[in-house]
């Protein structure tokens, strides 16, 4: 136990948290030339893409100094404030964390937000400068901000450049010799904590995790403690690039675990492993991740409403965070109401079906979860504009509100400022970090960032902004639900609920983008957007009055054929509301409302 | 290439299962350069390898400035019995504009020699939705126009295609397209004043006097087997529809080797009842539903009879005898409704 090292790397998106694993895996010779492929520990294509690691994994490796056989495990941790319950977890299984600091760039908030947490465990830093061989490394600003933020000695700061490999030998040393062995008791009874779990259509779910007391065996009858399920330790393991069983996984150390488990909501990342016979204690900071962001999925053709049940459970098979329920409207037929973390979570969700599943879908309005209070005192919770009570027997509505930390730098205070303001915000604190990087502390109403605020945010500071944020409770709102009306009939996928300030804007805008999209048919359609009974914005989408080509004889036929058919087909797509026919985007529009 | 065209006509000899011949017509080209020695071949041939009815109606397209009285009387003694004759307008300003090669004085001069020609058959061409014209100026080309009496009049709309002078000039944004509020001001403006002078507006494009409608194009809409010759020509034999290639040379080269270079395009049923409503619905004859159930085993109503109501309570349709009709507004519409009639998996 006393040469095991357990860390994980803290680090902002692009700022070469999965070069620098790379490098750290070539050198302790953990992955040969073969099996080397760019950025090793994203393996999901999307991950890729995006550039950001959504599953978390692990990985082990061997190292020696000084005649000493090391055993290192890094934990590797999702970057998107999304995930940002299973970073905690990740960092909750370290000692010790790598802090990677892009010398060009500084600290971002999300690396600020992480960085708290690894603290807040009592996590040894070990601050690493990266990109030192770009021409714009600040490394004298940088290592400033570093040193006032977590209060290490200028020396303590490690430079590299994990692209060129600059660094990496005195990165591993450091590891070795700072950050402290695990401690715990090995006849204590089993705990372990659960980090991570991911789906293996032959294997079923792999459980990652941490022991923290006594030690786990093949075969040992084990407890999930917060789900309460009991299983078998049929195969258990250390994971190198490759998983490796073992018998045995003592007291300190990370593996893997396999017990026939078929579903991932039945793996709660958090949650403590331990034996039936001589049960411990469960790890404290268990949580069940609750969804921020609600949207009803449907699928474009009515007829693949099963097809699309299929996936999402294969889906959800090893996206545990990802919650549903069948949903009916009647705009758009049957679908399912889906809770996301957050709007990169669900923009995933929705690419994975397309990819995996080869199943296109509309997605509705995302909502935040509101409660309504009735006057018999009664709470509903809402996440879908449908689902709140009759207006008559509502007291008061709630909405949740979040803390937001931005960082940005001094020049971008005042847009930053001014668009908090203007989604509802409320300025909490505004700390100088250095001369001219700020971190704002506001409170927001979840819903007004839900949409384009992290677009926005990008813009106004030349993408010189970041942004983390965390749930703080729920505060009374003057909401209001507003309709969109086509023709005189309500389209239900399209209401959303809205403060009452921000409604008038709302519905001018999304009927002048649906004007946009919904095709002129053969009558005028009036698009109205109303709370209640009273309309407050109104277009029309003019009548089409000539759609016909001059000429059809014989040569033009079999093109004109085709060139209609592909008309009926684009129709056929779309969604009938009384005698509207809507094109999916419209469906989509309040996503890009401006 | 009219020998390649015999070669053609010799290949596809069983193409139309020995059907008598009811219409030739020669265009989609420039026919005004067929020579008489070659009119004569062609007419030979298709009539050594078919069977041609002695009503045929056999019609030669041209330009007011191809026009002569000599090859006039040319193309009737050769058999041609109907003339189609592309004025598109009496504005020099206009013909100008679309780059054609004749001037209104060879428009009117042309049309005098028909008049006193052996042709009481012809049709003529009239271009409107042009964005340089007025309703002034359309109306003005109709009355010139209706002056003449021709017997057949096909009127087509001004569209804009890529890849085309117009096309570029648009995208450059030298050019707007006219917009559908004045194109379909200007159609009625066409359909009212020829409804005047005693024109029946049978097809979308097209108005004829009583007993003039074209047989030839006619047909086209009654999905009746046409055989297509030459570069580019479309043929239908009652089932599947085949296009020979575009490229001239190529198109030679291949007739050498006595080959047809035709692509064929095999129509589905669904593709049958497609085109069979794209085509019947711009006609005044209209869709007739028993065809469809009886030939092409599809009943309209049951599978759209709510949508066909909708329209026949806006004014976009009449519904009566199992025929589908569309009414003046409808046929401004034709493409649209028969695509929401259109079967697709």
């Amino acid at each position: 136990m006393k040469n095991i090292r357990n860390f994980c790397i803290i680090a902002h998106i692009d700022h070469g948290k999965s070069t620098l694993a790379d490098r750290l895996l070539d050198s302790t010779q953990t992955v040969n030339e073969r099996e080397k492929m760019e950025q090793l520990l994203d393996n999901m294509d999307l991950e890729r893409e995006r550039g950001i690691t959504i599953k978390s994994h692990a990985i082990q490796m061997e190292y020696k100094l000084n005649g000493e056989e090391y055993t290192y495990n890094l934990i590797d941790t999702p970057g998107h404030v999304d995930f940002s319950y299973e970073v905690s977890r990740s960092i909750a299984a370290c000692e010790g964390a790598l802090l990677i600091v892009d010398a060009a760039q500084g600290i971002q908030a999300q690396t600020i937000s992480n960085l708290y947490l690894a603290i807040e465990h009592d996590l040894e830093i070990i601050p690493v400068l990266n990109k030192i061989d770009l021409p714009g490394a600040m490394v004298e600003e940088v290592s400033d901000q570093i040193i006032e933020l977590i209060g290490c000695k200028k020396e303590d700061i490690l430079h590299a450049s994990a692209k060129e490999g600059i660094g990496i030998a005195e990165i591993l040393e450091a590891i070795a010799h700072r950050i402290p062995a695990p401690t715990g008791d090995p006849n204590a009874p089993l705990q372990a904590m659960v980090f991570d779990s991911v789906f293996n259509p032959y294997r079923g779910i792999e459980v990652y995790f941490r022991v923290f007391n006594g030690e786990i065996s093949k075969g040992d009858k084990i407890k999930f403690i917060n789900t309460g399920k009991t299983y078998e330790a049929d195969e258990i393991g250390i994971l190198k690039l490759t998983q490796q069983p073992k018998q045995t996984i003592s007291t300190g150390n990370v593996g893997y675990l396999i017990s026939g488990i078929k579903v991932a909501k039945e793996v709660k990342v958090g949650d403590t492993v331990t034996h039936v016979d001589n049960p411990g204690k469960a790890v404290q900071g268990f949580e069940n991740v609750k969804p921020m962001v609600y949207a009803g999925i449907y699928p474009v053709e009515t007829s693949e409403f099963e097809e699309l049940r299929a996936s999402m459970e294969k889906l959800q098979l090893n996206d545990a965070s990802l919650v549903w329920e069948p949903e009916t409207s009647a705009a758009l037929g049957f679908g399912f109401r889906c809770g996301f973390l957050g709007m990169l979570h669900m923009e995933i969700v929705q690419e994975r079906l397309e990819r995996e599943f080869d199943m296109t879908v509309i997605t509705t309005v995302p909502s935040v979860q509101f409660h309504a209070f009735k006057k018999d005192g009664e709470m509903v919770k809402v996440s879908a504009p449908s689902e709140l009570p009759d207006l008559g027997s509502i007291d008061y509505l709630e909405e949740p509100y979040i803390r937001a930390q931005i960082i940005t730098k001094e020049d971008f205070v005042g847009p930053v400022i001014s668009l908090c303001m203007d989604k509802r915000g409320e300025i909490k604190n505004q700390v100088y970090l250095t001369q001219s990087r700020v971190e704002l502390t506001f409170h927001l109403p979840l819903a007004e960032i839900v949409f384009d605020f992290f677009d926005k945010l990008k813009t106004i500071s030349k993408g010189y902004a970041s942004l983390d944020y965390e749930l703080v409770g729920y505060h009374t709102s003057n909401l209001v639900k507003l309709d969109i009306l086509l023709n005189g009939d309500k389209v239900d996928a399209l209401s959303a609920i809205v403060h009452r300030d921000k409604a008038y804007e709302w519905g001018k805008k999304l009927c002048e983008k649906l004007k946009e999209l919904i095709p002129r048919q053969q009558f005028e359609i009036a698009v109205q957007a109303a709370i209640g009974t009273k309309v407050i914005a109104r277009e029309s989408v003019k009548a089409l009055r000539k759609n016909v080509l001059a000429k059809c004889y014989g040569g033009d036929i079999s093109r004109k054929r085709k060139l209609l058919e592909k008309q009926k087909k684009g129709k056929k797509r779309m969604r009938q509301v009384g005698n509207v026919e809507i094109p999916q985007e419209a469906f989509m529009a309040v996503l890009k409302l401006d | 290439m009219v020998e390649a065209i015999c070669k053609e006509i010799e290949l596809q000899d069983d193409y139309l299962n020995g059907a008598i011949i009811e219409s030739i017509y020669f265009g989609g080209g420039t026919p005004s350069l067929l020579e008489e020695n070659q009119l004569k071949t062609i007419l030979k041939t298709i009539d050594r390898h078919h069977s041609i009815s002695s009503e045929a109606e056999i019609t030669f397209e041209a330009n007011p400035d191809d026009i002569s009285p000599s090859r006039l009387r040319m193309l009737f003694q050769n058999g041609i019995n109907r003339l189609s004759v592309g004025i598109q307008t009496f504005d020099d300003e206009v013909l100008k504009w679309m780059n054609r090669a004749h001037n209104s004085r060879e428009a009117f001069q042309s049309l005098e020699w028909i008049k006193q020609s052996e042709f009481n058959n012809f049709s003529l061409d009239l271009i409107y939705g042009i964005p340089i014209a007025t309703h002034k100026s359309w109306e003005k080309d109709l009355k010139t126009l209706v002056g003449f009496e021709p017997p057949h009049i096909s009127s087509y709309c001004l569209t804009i295609e890529p890849n085309t002078v117009f096309g570029r000039w648009q995208q450059k944004g030298k050019l707007n397209e006219a917009s559908e509020d004045y194109a379909s001001e200007q159609f009625y403006i066409l359909t009212e004043f020829l409804r005047k002078f005693q024109y029946e507006h049978y097809e979308v494009s097209n108005f004829a006097k009583e007993g003039f409608h074209s047989k030839h194009n006619s047909s086209y809409w009654q999905q009746k087997p046409y055989l297509g010759l030459g570069p580019s020509a479309h043929s239908y034999d009652g089932k599947n529809r085949q296009f020979n290639i575009s490229n001239n040379g190529k198109y030679l080269n291949a007739l050498k080797t006595n080959e047809i270079p035709a692509e064929l395009d095999i129509l589905t049923t669904e593709d049958r009842i497609n085109e069979y409503l794209m085509t019947s619905l711009r006609t005044a004859k209209g869709c007739n539903l028993l065809y469809l159930k009886n030939t092409l085993n599809y009943d309209l109503l049951r599978n759209a009879k709510p949508q066909i109501e909708q329209w026949k309570n806006s004014g976009l349709c009449i519904l009566e005898d199992d025929i589908l009709k569309l009414t003046l507004r409808g046929r401004l519409l034709a493409d649209k409704l028969a695509s929401d009639l259109f079967l697709v998996n």
